[in-house]
């Protein structure tokens, strides 16, 4: 077992029980917390597969912008005096069978093909080739995200005001 | 004991996608609802960038996974919102409450 | 200068009132002075149609200017044969100088009207309406073909009709515009049937193809008789519109129209479009059907002329003097005058609408009073009016020096001529005769109006002088009835250019036999028979015509100058000096003079016979429609109700039966399925869920 298949299992286990309590804990504020692990152990994840601009950027837009978003959002349309930040929940049987099945049918499909893998070796650092390829091969789709982005801020913006 | 290999990754973003279904469905609120997705999402891109290295591809898994953050971003900025609205129209953000769409 | 432009300005001449007609009409609500647009659009035709004349008259004095274009072409038609309708405007030199009389008087009466019908509640529809009369006379005038003549022929009835009727809400105007619509039918369907009769032998309706057919001999049914019967036909068009025995009756009725109408369409244009018509058959008319035309034309100048001697009414006088003059004309195209009935219909046009446009001024200044035995002294008051009616008056009495006395002399020659080559003095005799009677009636009405002492002094000291715009337009045709027009010597109208230039006898294209003795080509003399043949294009009556026509100038002139004189004199005597009392002439003559007076019973004969016996026959078909075909309708009717109510009982039961288990079925699944229904995001997701794992479990990947 080396140190790479070691570290795999350290952030696999800390997303997913992160995860498992994001959905289960009854407080908002706790689950928004424990989202912040998720995202972190996602984060160590990409660096596992090489990808460090990803897991950076993953980081930063996520923990530091949709995070605190989500709490705005909790903080918003919660009296922030009432203790009582929690949600129920509904639907619990049908979920649990639902969901235990497409994971069951899920997980059977990828133990059942016959992934062609041919691990490449990744350069230390990805940064300058993402970058030449956004500004030359994807460049128009990158000024689209943008305009895409711009246009989403301002109608939540406008929609918001409202 | 095996090689850490594809299946594991995409293992780790099965258990992730199953868990923001069930967030999706079982919470009532919907800032929990959108929890869900954000994890969603992140399940999808541990496949792209998971397929970018073991199938081959390059990098383009992982400029894939860089949109799918920045419409995550703007998703977010425009859920809020909806949220928002919908928070001061019914006064309550519980979308089981919410079912005019029924009548 | 070439052909075509001729025939250019001769479209815009003909299109462009119908223009003034639809932007007056539609406009007329909404712009108070869009009749100022009709005024100045009939301005423009007519100085086109001074340009158009002077054109075709000093370039192309000798040629027939025809544009025309294939409208209808059927193909070869199994039974008529080839059958192809040609459209086309033919300018010669009878449309031209008749463009020029159609559209200065067109003119003169709009800006007339200008004056005279101000106030009124449709003043800018009356325009309109003078708009579309104009169109279709200009379309008669520039027909080349018998059917195009037929459409404006109606549509000239149609304007005719609207505008005798213009003061609808009065009974009597619109009683007398259906009348003379009704009227005009009846001569209409005659020359209907003549231009059937011409087309389904010749399969044309153009006048020079026919011309050119009969001139080969090839005749109706190839008999000469058919030949007479059709050129009768068609005459009966003239018949209705130029209002001549027996259906003269609607013209005097006509006079409900405003009096600038009268003297544009009842006096001056319209009627003489029939007159214009039988000059367009011209050629093809056999002896018998001119014979037949010249009794018409002698009756019609006959009998109006003694009824115009006791009417009271001013415009009726001049209607019936209308109806006499008209009668001058074709019973002159009768006995072959056909340039002087030309020349008449030219002077004519113009005096009588100095007539009527005098006598609506009269009205005008008297408050709408029309019975001359309340006028008299409006000599003083009206100068101008007095002066130019009296030259008018002048002119249709035959006094030399005018421009009647020219034309009349030449249609009294003419019948003159006539008797002294066929020993038929008839017509000669009722010419002379209504030349007396003429001068009487219009002399009467010009001292019962004018001269002596005012007999209702209240209307007399209110009358004043028309305004400019009335008073020019009379003052414009008391010119034009003055000779020097048309001819430099007052005595002998053949030196002017009209005459001896312009208005040429046609070719006479029937058949030989068939012809007036006199009118056929072999007919002159030995010696002078040579030229004749070797001109035959050119001289088209005999020589023999032409000699007698010479030698009728001047007895006929002497003795008309005589027989004017002498109408003139009685009626000084009887109305100006009081010599002779006319009550007590009438008294004498009780017979007589009733039988004048009420129009020789005209309306009454018609009404008990013509009248009575339609409405009988309506009465007939009335009691027929009530008693049987409404027993059928009512019968059908109810049962159609009996079957409505079986199948009512039908529907309501079964049919309504199964839609209603249609929908009570899709209530009872819609209750059903809504359950599932709840409105609630997360169920929806929990439903895809489970589908997505249904999918994959279908594709069975492991």
């Amino acid at each position: 077992m080396s140190i790479y298949d070691l570290t795999f299992y350290l952030f696999a286990a800390i997303t997913v029980i992160s995860a498992f309590f994001v959905v289960t804990t009854r407080n908002i504020v706790y689950s928004a917390y424990y989202l912040l692990f998720t995202f972190f152990g996602v984060a160590g994840i990409y660096v596992l597969l090489g990808a460090d601009f990803i897991a950076v950027v993953q980081l930063v837009v996520y923990v530091g912008g949709i995070l605190i978003l989500l709490l705005f959002g909790v903080m918003l349309t919660n009296k922030i005096t009432n203790v009582q930040i929690k949600t129920g929940t509904v639907k619990l049987v049908p979920a649990v069978v639902g969901v235990a099945l497409l994971a069951g049918v899920l997980g059977a499909s990828l133990l059942n093909t016959n992934w062609k893998t041919i691990s490449s070796e990744v350069p230390f650092s990805t940064t300058h080739s993402l970058g030449l390829l956004l500004m030359q091969q994807y460049a128009v789709v990158f000024e689209l995200l943008g305009i895409l982005l711009l246009i989403a801020l301002i109608g939540a913006a406008s929609m918001a005001r409202k | 004991m095996i090689h850490i290999g594809l299946s594991h990754f995409l293992f780790v973003s099965i258990v992730l996608f199953s868990l923001g279904i069930f967030g999706i469905v079982t919470r009532k609120n919907a800032v929990m609802v959108l929890m869900g997705i954000e994890l969603i999402l992140n399940s999808a891109n541990i496949n792209f960038i998971a397929f970018a290295k073991f199938g081959n591809f390059g990098y383009q898994g992982q400029i894939m996974a860089l949109f799918v953050i920045i419409l995550a971003a703007a998703e977010a900025a425009v859920a809020l919102a909806i949220v928002l609205n919908i928070y001061k129209t019914f006064s309550t953000v519980n979308v089981d409450e919410i079912d005019t769409l029924k009548d | 200068m070439t052909e075509t432009v001729l025939i250019q300005l001769a479209g815009i001449i003909l299109f462009l009132p119908l223009l003034g007609f639809i932007v007056t009409l539609l406009l007329g609500k909404k712009i108070k002075l869009i009749y100022n647009f009709e005024n100045a659009i009939i301005i423009i035709a007519f100085s086109l149609s001074v340009v158009l004349a002077f054109i075709k008259l000093s370039y192309y004095p000798q040629n027939t200017v025809v544009g025309e274009f294939q409208w209808i072409n059927l193909g070869n038609l199994p039974v008529l044969g080839p059958v192809s309708i040609d459209l086309g405007i033919m300018v010669d030199n009878i449309a031209a100088l008749m463009i020029i009389v159609v559209s200065l008087i067109s003119m003169l009466v709009h800006i007339f009207s200008i004056a005279y019908m101000k106030g009124d509640k449709r003043y800018n529809r009356y325009f309109a309406y003078l708009g579309i009369f104009t169109f279709s006379m200009n379309g008669i005038v520039f027909t080349h073909n018998i059917l195009m003549m037929y459409i404006f022929w109606e549509l000239v009835g149609l304007s005719s009709y609207l505008l005798i009727g213009f003061w609808y809400e009065k009974k009597s105007a619109s009683d007398a515009g259906k009348k003379a619509f009704i009227v005009n039918r009846v001569g209409d369907l005659g020359m209907f049937s003549g231009i059937l009769i011409l087309f389904y032998t010749y399969h044309t309706f153009t006048f020079d193809k026919i011309f050119q057919q009969i001139g080969m001999g090839h005749i109706p049914f190839n008999s000469e008789f058919w030949l007479t019967v059709t050129g009768i036909l068609i005459f009966c068009g003239a018949i209705g519109k130029s209002a001549q025995f027996p259906l003269h009756v609607w013209l005097p009725d006509a006079m409900e129209g405003p009096t600038p109408v009268s003297a544009l369409i009842h006096a001056a244009t319209m009627v003489a479009a029939g007159v214009y018509l039988v000059i367009r058959v011209f050629p093809i008319l056999s002896g018998g059907a001119l014979f037949f035309i010249a009794i018409i034309g002698a009756l019609s100048a006959f009998i109006p002329a003694t009824i115009a001697l006791t009417q009271n009414d001013i415009k009726k006088v001049l209607a019936y003097s209308t109806i006499s003059q008209l009668g001058y004309m074709i019973l002159s195209l009768g006995v072959g005058a056909y340039s002087f009935a030309f020349f008449h219909l030219i002077t004519h046009a113009f005096f009588k609408a100095l007539l009527f446009l005098g006598s609506g001024s009269v009205i005008h200044a008297m408050h709408h009073e029309q019975d001359i035995r309340k006028m008299g002294g409006l000599r003083k008051k009206m100068p101008i009016t007095y002066a130019t009616f009296l030259i008018a008056s002048l002119a249709i009495s035959g006094i030399p020096l005018t421009s009647g006395f020219l034309s009349k002399d030449g249609i009294l020659a003419g019948t003159f001529a006539f008797g002294s080559l066929t020993g038929n003095w008839f017509f000669a005799a009722v010419g002379f005769l209504v030349a007396l009677l003429t001068a009487f009636y219009m002399f009467r009405l010009v001292i019962l109006t004018f001269h002596g002492e005012p007999r209702d002094k209240e209307k007399y000291d209110h009358a004043h002088e028309s305004p400019f715009v009335m008073a020019m337009p009379l003052v414009v045709l008391a010119a034009l009835s003055i000779f020097i027009w048309y001819t430099p010597n007052p005595f002998n109208p053949e030196q002017g250019p009209l005459l001896s230039q312009w208005i040429k006898a046609p070719v006479i294209y029937t058949p030989q036999d068939a012809r007036y003795p006199f009118m056929r080509s072999d007919a002159a003399p030995k010696e002078l028979g040579q030229t004749a043949q070797a001109n035959n294009e050119e001289v088209v009556f005999s020589e023999t015509y032409t000699e007698a026509m010479h030698n009728a100038h001047v007895p006929a002139m002497l003795l008309s100058l005589f027989v004017a004189g002498l109408g003139l004199l009685f009626a000084f005597l009887f109305y100006q000096w009081k010599k002779l009392n006319p009550d007590k002439l009438a008294e004498k003559i009780k017979p007589l003079y009733n039988l004048s007076l009420n129009k020789w019973y005209f309306d009454e004969i018609y009404d008990a016979t013509f009248v009575a016996l339609t409405l009988g026959i309506s009465r007939l078909f009335a009691w027929i429609d009530a008693h049987i075909i409404d027993g059928i309708v009512d019968g059908s009717a109810s049962l159609t109700r009996y079957i409505s109510s079986f199948s009512g009982k039908f529907d309501n039961v079964v049919v309504d039966g199964l839609v209603n288990s249609t929908a009570y079925f899709s209530g009872f699944v819609g209750l059903v399925f809504r359950r599932i229904q709840t409105g609630k995001v997360q169920t929806y997701i929990v439903l895809v869920v489970f589908s997505l794992v249904i999918i994959l479990f279908l594709f069975k990947s492991f």
